[in-house]
């Protein structure tokens, strides 16, 4: 009972951290010291971009938990399944082929950088599903995900050789920036979370016993085969979303749901929302820092979640011995 | 009575406003080197409020506020100015949509060859509601720089092959590119062929067969030329056939847009340089 205790306490304090910091994003603007802003800066760039932040965040925090429970490896990520690969390729391809089209007229603008990016997220996962002959053998499903993630990496490599000119939009991208996300962006991320959460809490109990071992979970009488089958589309729906609006952001959704177990013991019915909280206040507060360190210049939020997410992961490693086998 | 003298008194203030407003330079923000320096050399940089973070020349644009790149723009700031215009390169896949759904005027404009400058400069003229004549009166004064230019070029040079590499990297300029154009302008050519691409990364060995006559580099990486891989071999290195830009002229050189007669000018005095 005291874990449920907790778990209330922490995601109350996740909640009020996540009003705090969206309260205190509305007054930091791309620069520390400006004055007042105008309204419509306010609300048609700063709004959207805290809630994109916050969201992006709970969706990689959410594909996290679901990611680690499904492979029952605490080293799992959201890009386990080659989706971030994937979402670089798509939108290489899409800067080659499609080039100035994208901002012009025509399917090129019709699809856009970050319907590109989210085709070729979800087109990755595909792919490591069929090499991997369905989603029944964890280790076989884990494989081909890196492999992958690994030739479709190469594969961008190759492209952004080749036409040089690419470079700097494909750099922007796999180090992850919320600038540019608007209104219709937040819809979208907020549609996505509560249908993947929905869904993945509806199998929580299948993660729980998944944490048991697979052969447990089989004497449950679970509905494992197709329970697997969905949540592997749902963390691939719930990346792809984020990834195509934010870009490669590094680390939140491997460090979130570790921040929540070293917290609290919980079962996944709690640690997928608390997870996708963790995750939002993490991307909102790396956010708000990466615009004010350099500012005017802008730091890429990624670079901050690597930095900060890898050194509270190490903090958290030295202190809690039993965290790698944890609960 | 009231109400009649507030109904005058707000047309009234409407005309002045909209007079105001028909009279007024427009406002324009420029997200690319080449979109700032038409805008200047159309005579028209007073209307620019701001410009991104790589528009260097002319130095009257050093003193405006710098709003990120145009790749990565600082949004909350360019929204903030309230352009009535921004000029940005069509590559910029990400962020054109995003200011243009914030309600903003965006024009692009592509700027990878020679044939599209003057499109460049009409679009910047039109956007900026310059006289018609403006663009294709600097555009043809352009042309008849570029043919004087040309014309001092050494017989000896005229259709040499040229090498010449735009970053450390081994990536070169080809015949496709604008310094591919400028180049046959001036009566030379590059020695990689259209088929090649414009900015194709070459390998040292492909050099060392093509045996080009000249080699122009920039400053930073022309000094290790000899440690290249057989490169002392090549004519070019052995009889001293190579010119050095520095990261301002490469300005002129590679970007393409109006300063391209600033360029030439670079290349015709490395030719006669060389050859003279």
């Amino acid at each position: 009972m005291s874990s449920g205790r907790a778990a209330w306490g922490l995601l109350l304090l996740l909640g009020v951290l996540s009003l705090l910091l969206l309260g205190l994003g509305l007054r930091v603007g791309s620069g520390w010291w400006q004055q007042p802003v105008p309204d419509f800066v306010l609300f048609e760039v700063r709004v959207p971009r805290l809630l994109a932040a916050w969201l992006s965040g709970a969706l990689l925090g959410l594909a996290g938990a679901i990611a680690q429970g499904l492979f029952r490896n605490p080293l799992a990520d959201p890009y386990l399944l080659g989706s971030a690969a994937g979402a670089s390729l798509g939108l290489a391809l899409a800067l080659v082929w499609l080039g100035a089209g994208m901002v012009g007229s025509g399917l090129g603008a019709a699809l856009g950088s970050t319907g590109a990016a989210w085709l070729g997220a979800l087109g990755a996962v595909w792919l490591t599903l069929t090499l991997a002959r369905g989603a029944q053998h964890t280790l076989r499903l884990l494989l081909a995900g890196v492999v992958v993630g690994v030739v479709l990496g190469a594969m961008v490599s190759l492209l952004g050789y080749w036409r040089p000119d690419i470079l700097v939009v494909m750099q922007g991208f796999m180090l992850g920036s919320t600038a540019f996300a608007a209104w219709p962006a937040v819809q979208l991320m907020a549609v996505v979370l509560a249908l993947s959460g929905a869904l993945a809490w509806g199998y929580a109990k299948v993660l729980d016993a998944l944490a048991a071992g697979e052969e447990t979970a089989q004497s449950l009488g679970l509905p494992l085969p197709g329970a697997r089958v969905v949540l592997v589309w749902t963390l691939a729906a719930a990346t792809a979303s984020s990834v195509a609006h934010t870009g490669l952001i590094a680390f939140v959704g491997l460090a979130a749901p570790h921040m929540v177990r070293a917290l609290v013991g919980v079962t996944y019915r709690w640690r997928l929302p608390l997870s996708a909280l963790m995750g939002g206040v993490l991307l909102l507060a790396a956010d708000l820092v990466a615009r004010v360190l350099l500012a005017p210049q802008q730091l890429p939020v990624g670079v901050l979640t690597a930095v900060l997410g890898g050194g509270y992961l190490l903090w958290l490693m030295s202190r809690r011995r039993g965290l790698w086998g944890g609960p | 009575m009231v109400s009649g003298f507030c109904r005058v008194a707000w047309l009234w203030l409407a005309l002045v406003w909209l007079a105001g407003a028909a009279h007024a330079a427009p406002r324009v923000v420029s997200l690319l080197p080449a979109l700032t320096e038409a805008v200047c050399m159309l005579g028209a940089c007073d209307t620019l409020v701001a410009v991104d973070r790589y528009s260097n020349w002319p130095d009257a644009v050093q003193a405006l506020p710098k709003v990120g790149g145009g790749l990565d723009p600082d949004v909350e700031a360019v929204l903030a100015l309230r352009p009535d215009v921004v000029l940005m390169s069509a590559s910029a896949v990400r962020s054109v949509p995003r200011l243009r759904a914030l309600g903003l005027r965006v024009v692009t404009v592509d700027a990878e060859r020679y044939e599209q400058v003057p499109a460049l400069l009409q679009k910047v003229a039109q956007t900026l509601q310059l006289d018609a004549q403006a663009a294709p009166a600097l555009w043809q004064g352009m042309q008849r720089q570029i043919q004087a230019l040309a014309a001092t070029v050494p017989m000896e040079a005229r259709g040499a092959r040229v090498y010449m590499e735009v970053s450390g990297e081994g990536y070169a300029a080809g015949q496709a590119s604008f310094v591919g154009e400028m180049l046959a302008q001036l009566g030379v050519r590059s020695v990689i062929p259209q088929a090649m691409g414009a900015f194709p990364k070459i390998e040292p060995e492909w050099v060392l067969q093509a045996d080009p006559d000249l080699l122009v580099l920039p400053q930073a990486s022309a000094q290790r030329l000899t440690q290249r891989p057989g490169w002392r071999h090549l004519a070019a290195v052995q009889q001293v056939r190579v010119c050095r830009y520095t990261p301002s002229e490469g300005d002129a050189l590679v970007r393409p847009g109006p300063r391209m007669v600033e360029g030439a000018r670079w290349m015709a005095r490395c030719l006669r340089e060389v050859w003279g």
